[in-house]
């Protein structure tokens, strides 16, 4: 029970990450009051990510401790129906942000807009591969809008986050040296690419060389001083190789504190909160709106119910879908019935990669940035003829280092010994002289991978735990597998002294030890269909109106990309929908 | 402004001449400036433009205190004055003061009961505030501003510097005229050049901390007129820079360069530090885009070319690659030793693993992020204090309209020693063409004591 119900807001948000900034600051923009609740601790650039405190590896990027501590928030997990799912006790194949600015600070800042065929997946392959192209259990669905309707979107994101790139298509005209393969965008990225390393380089080459069509990974980097719309800055880039798990000490990477946070808390009708953590969305008594949240705070234990007008659910992509569960909004998913919305279609990421030790190249791999590289989207879900190949969905492949740090970014050649004298004679031989390929790509939404509440497992406050069904299924691997083949290919014309590849095999099963992404998607899935999804398309709960759920968690399977830009995208495509239309009537705008 | 308090040594002496005429002689306070009708009524608005032009806040509230509760101390080498309250409170404030009694405070020095302020009030600049103004700024004051009941602490300096009557001397020699003259302020009769002379000498006070002071501690010169206005002033351990000679960055800057200087404490060259960060923040970054333009063509008008016509180019050209304007590493010693970045003294390697990932190799740093330290007026200024109070508990730009971020730059007293900030800041006073004197491992633990105090 609250014990306390603070004055009403017009708007509260659930998580301050990029979402819930972009959000608040969209309508705050409308004058409204508005109020954000972060469960885990504020965070800003001085102090939190300061030189030289950040550049501890052990501290975050071992010990993650810009995420969530599993002691705080988990799940339980499972391959199948019929397996005991177990909780995740040990940060692994996916990290949870946490704090103010949430997985937005310690991404690697790879910002990328889905294919055209990608936003309407289900009618691209039904119409170019026909309706049995797609396999049995495999649900893959359409978004709801269109590559044309998110362009203006998704630009809007890129010019807030300072993306640095190079535009391949720019309505509809081919830009050389660009990606060719994108859907058209309206106008060139804000910044210049950033400079490229070796190992980019001798990629690009070798790609180019075989007839690909390499072009600079988008980079939530700064490859310059950069003031976006908010007057907000960011410096140029240094290549210091701490992005990912890390926050950016230098003011580069794009992120809610870099782009949006500081113009955000100068507005009156704004004010967030640290160290509140939400516990469930209150419902009217019809159920058919929201009519605030109740929350805790993590340090007093102090709970209050905060009454609102409209609740954004802004927290992270699984968070969300748990959130939307505890609060009983909309109906659980069900795979055996097939009925139920909340939880169905849960998808992840499909990656690979090999990496190639040249003696006598060097590559200073400790001059890195997160997104610095060159890709080939040759075999992107569009270039891949289904009938063919026998697979649905595609990757890009890259090249470029993001850093060199001594614990995690130290590869070594197969059978080398893991300690001792041969291990340390290995990386005095190797540490700077080795490169990877990767191949970062989709995975589909299937029947029976699936998100619920679990039976047996409770959290701190005595809620249950979110239960996640998953394994990989055969069309990914054959993917992955062809993906493995053309990595190598490009591997070998470049004629390293030995290499090593890592990708999922036939039979693989999703392993949650070693880290693989933090793209953990749907589950609360946008879609023309009640039936079939939890939000409309402008991600307004079919439930209840006032609900608007805003994330990854709209995905109705996984992008072969990295998902940020996306939901970037979504983000302003939604608050544009709030603006125009929800709030002079709020009602259900579908 | 606060170092004038020595000027009242010397008018110990005179006081014990002349006191008994000085206490006794009848005081007068100026007239209004303009007749005003006694209808006449401020904009909506015009009252709290005129407080942040004044920059009344930041004397007047403490960091964490009510709006215009006073309470603040300012150190001077005679003890801690402390500012009062002017919120409405007929009591613990200004509330039951007469349009008069306020006008006589701005442009006189004198309150109620002819109770002499301090100079600390800059009314050597408010002396020329407009009538309209002074109506405004009391309309404000008196119906905008909640009144606050507090007490600020009492201002209780040692004898003679608590016989307040003295001031009235130093007033007879360092006040002048009342009121605006435009034709002081060397700008002829263009309305733009005119209204941002009234901004800089009376609201903005800028000749209180820019001016150089005289043997009395007046301001040397308060218009445009005197050759010596706003040629550069020293508070403290800092250096308020000269804004009119021909080497100095308000005169070397594009129009464009300085008004973003003005308005967001930042422009392509650098970043604002030390209290002119505040003024930024609390005065100078409310200003109308009118305004700005104003200030800033007359503050350039003052150079030694005169006049000028706005524009100029808004960034240093960018090189090749389209990033920045890079110093030519092949014709830099600096920037070539660093890039060599062999046979380096202490203070080139303690440059290059501490402060080069933002301010580059070249001293250029980026434009509007990372300030330049090539001729950075901070970094060469006579009194190395502000370069080494910044190195050890760093910097942070104001948060404005236009620029919101707090950009800040750590601080480095916890990984720096005394010698190492010393041969540092040496090294950076001799790189990439500047050229001032070395700093001592001495003066660095004496700015280490005063700055690491003052940061608590």
């Amino acid at each position: 029970m609250a014990t306390r119900t603070d004055p009403k807001k017009d708007v509260v948000i659930i998580g301050l990450g990029w979402t819930g900034s972009i959000m608040g600051m969209e309508l705050a923009n409308e004058g409204l009051q508005v109020l954000a609740l972060e469960r885990g601790p504020d965070r800003d650039t001085v102090p939190d990510f300061a030189y030289p405190g950040i550049v501890d590896e052990l501290r975050y990027g071992i010990r993650c401790e810009l995420m969530q501590q599993t002691r705080n928030w988990t799940l339980t997990m499972r391959h199948d129906t019929k397996k005991q799912a177990l909780p995740y006790r040990v940060l692994g194949s996916f990290l949870p942000g946490d704090g103010v600015g949430g997985a937005g600070v310690h991404w690697n800042g790879h910002n990328w807009r889905p294919l055209e065929a990608e936003w309407r997946l289900r009618s691209y392959i039904e119409e170019t591969f026909g309706k049995e192209a797609i396999p049995e259990g495999m649900t893959i669905q359409d978004w709801g809008v269109t590559a044309a309707e998110m362009e203006p979107y998704l630009d809007r994101f890129e010019y807030v986050a300072g993306i640095s790139g190079k535009a391949g298509n720019i309505q509809g005209k081919i830009m050389p040296g660009g990606n060719p393969f994108e859907a058209p965008r309206s106008r060139e990225y804000p910044m210049p690419p950033l400079a490229n390393t070796y190992d980019a380089s001798l990629f690009a080459d070798a790609a180019r060389a075989m007839g690909y069509h390499p072009f600079p990974r988008p980079a939530a980097n700064a490859s310059r001083a950069y003031t976006n719309e908010y007057g907000m800055q960011l410096g140029p880039c240094n290549y210091c190789g701490f992005c990912e798990r890390f926050g950016c000490m230098n003011y580069s990477k794009s992120s809610p504190q870099t782009c949006i946070l500081g113009a955000l808390k100068r507005k009156p009708n704004f004010s967030y909160r640290a160290n509140a953590e939400v516990l469930r969305i209150e419902k009217a008594s019809d159920g058919k709106t929201a009519t605030g949240v109740t929350w805790i705070d993590t340090q007093t234990k102090q709970e209050v119910f905060q009454p609102a007008d409209l609740v954004l659910v802004c927290a992270y992509a699984l968070n969300n879908v748990h959130m939307l569960m505890l609060s009983q909004i909309g109906e659980q998913y069900d795979p055996l019935t097939e009925t139920g919305t909340l939880g169905r279609n849960y998808s992840y990421q499909m990656s690979g990669g090999t990496t190639l030790y040249f003696s006598d190249k060097q590559f200073n791999p400790f001059i890195g940035t997160g997104s610095v590289g060159m890709t080939i989207d040759d075999f992107a879900i569009s270039q891949i003829d289904v009938k063919k190949e026998g697979f649905i969905g595609g990757s890009y492949i890259t090249g470029g280092h993001t850093g060199g740090r001594p614990i995690g970014q130290m590869p070594l050649p197969p059978g080398t010994p893991r300690w001792g004298k041969g291990w340390k004679e290995a990386v005095g031989k190797w540490y700077g002289h080795s490169m990877s390929i990767g191949s970062h790509g989709s995975n589909m939404s299937y029947r029976d991978c699936y998100l619920d509440l679990d039976p047996t497992y409770k959290d701190q406050y005595g809620r249950p735990l979110m239960r996640m069904t998953f394994d990989w299924k055969d069309n990914d691997i054959k993917m992955t597998l062809f993906m493995k083949a053309r990595v190598e290919a490009i591997a070998k014309s470049m004629n390293p002294e030995k290499m090593a590849s890592g990708f999922k095999g036939e039979g693989a099963h999703y392993d949650i030890r070693p880290y693989q992404s933090t793209h953990n998607v749907g589950g609360a899935i946008m879609g023309h269909d009640p039936k079939t999804s939890a939000v409309n398309r402008y991600l307004q709960s079919w439930h209840c109106h006032n609900v608007f759920v805003i994330g990854a968690s709209a995905f109705p399977q996984n992008l072969q990309y990295n998902p940020t830009g996306a939901v970037g995208g979504l983000a302003y495509w939604a608050a544009a929908a709030i603006r125009r239309d929800y709030l002079k009537n709020p009602r259900p705008l579908v | 402004m606060r170092t004038f308090f020595r000027a009242l040594l010397a008018l110990v002496i005179l006081a014990v001449v002349g006191i008994a005429a000085i206490a006794f002689f009848p005081t007068s306070h100026s007239a209004p400036a303009q007749s005003l009708p006694a209808d006449w009524k401020p904009k909506p608005g015009q009252g709290l433009y005129v407080a942040q032009m004044a920059d009344c806040m930041a004397c007047h509230t403490t960091a964490n205190g009510k709006p215009f509760a006073g309470g603040l101390g300012i150190e001077s080498p005679f003890g801690l004055i402390y500012t009062s309250n002017i919120t409405p409170d007929k009591d613990a404030g200004i509330g039951g003061w007469t349009l008069d009694q306020f006008r006589a405070a701005l442009v006189d020095g004198v309150a109620p009961g002819n109770r002499r302020l301090y100079p600390a009030m800059p009314y050597e600049n408010y002396r020329a505030m407009s009538e309209e103004d002074i109506r405004a700024l009391y309309d404000y004051f008196m119906k905008e501003v909640k009144p606050v009941a507090e007490r600020p602490p009492a201002t209780q300096l040692a004898f003679p510097y608590n016989q307040r009557w003295g001031i009235r001397v130093w007033n007879w020699l360092a006040l002048g005229k009342a009121g605006f003259n435009p034709a002081e302020s060397v700008v002829g009769a263009d309305p733009s050049l005119r209204r941002g002379a009234y901004l800089v000498q009376a609201l903005g006070h800028c000749g209180a901390c820019h001016s150089p002071r005289t043997d009395l501690f007046a301001q040397q010169g308060l218009t445009g007129a005197d050759a010596r206005f706003l040629t550069g002033g020293v508070i403290g351990d800092w250096v308020a820079p000269d804004l009119r000679g021909a080497k100095s960055a308000a005169q070397r800057w594009s129009h464009e360069q300085l008004k973003a200087f003005l308005r967001t404490g930042r422009n392509a060259e650098t970043g604002v530090t030390g209290e002119m960060a505040l003024a930024i923040e609390h005065s100078l970054s409310h200003m109308t885009d009118d305004d700005a333009t104003a200030m800033t063509a007359y503050l350039q008008a003052l150079g030694p070319g005169g006049p000028r016509k706005p524009g100029g180019p808004a960034a240093p050209a960018s090189d090749a690659d389209g990033i920045v304007a890079r110093l030519d590493a092949s014709t830099d010693a600096t920037a070539k030793k660093l890039a060599a970045a062999k046979d380096l003294t202490e203070g080139e390697r303690l440059y290059l693993d501490n402060c080069a990932v933002c301010h580059f190799t070249d001293g250029r740093g980026a434009p509007e992020v990372f300030p330049a330290l090539a001729g950075n007026s901070l970094v060469t200024s006579a009194k190395p204090q502000g370069l080494i109070t910044t190195i050890l508990i760093g910097a942070a730009m104001p948060s404005t309209a236009l620029r919101p971020e707090r950009l800040i730059m750590p601080g480095f007293a916890q990984r720096l020693d005394d010698e190492e900030v010393a041969a540092l800041a040496g090294f950076l006073r001799k790189a990439w063409g500047n050229d001032a004197a070395a700093v001592t491992p001495g003066t660095v633990a004496d700015t280490r004591k005063k700055a690491v105090a003052h940061a608590k």
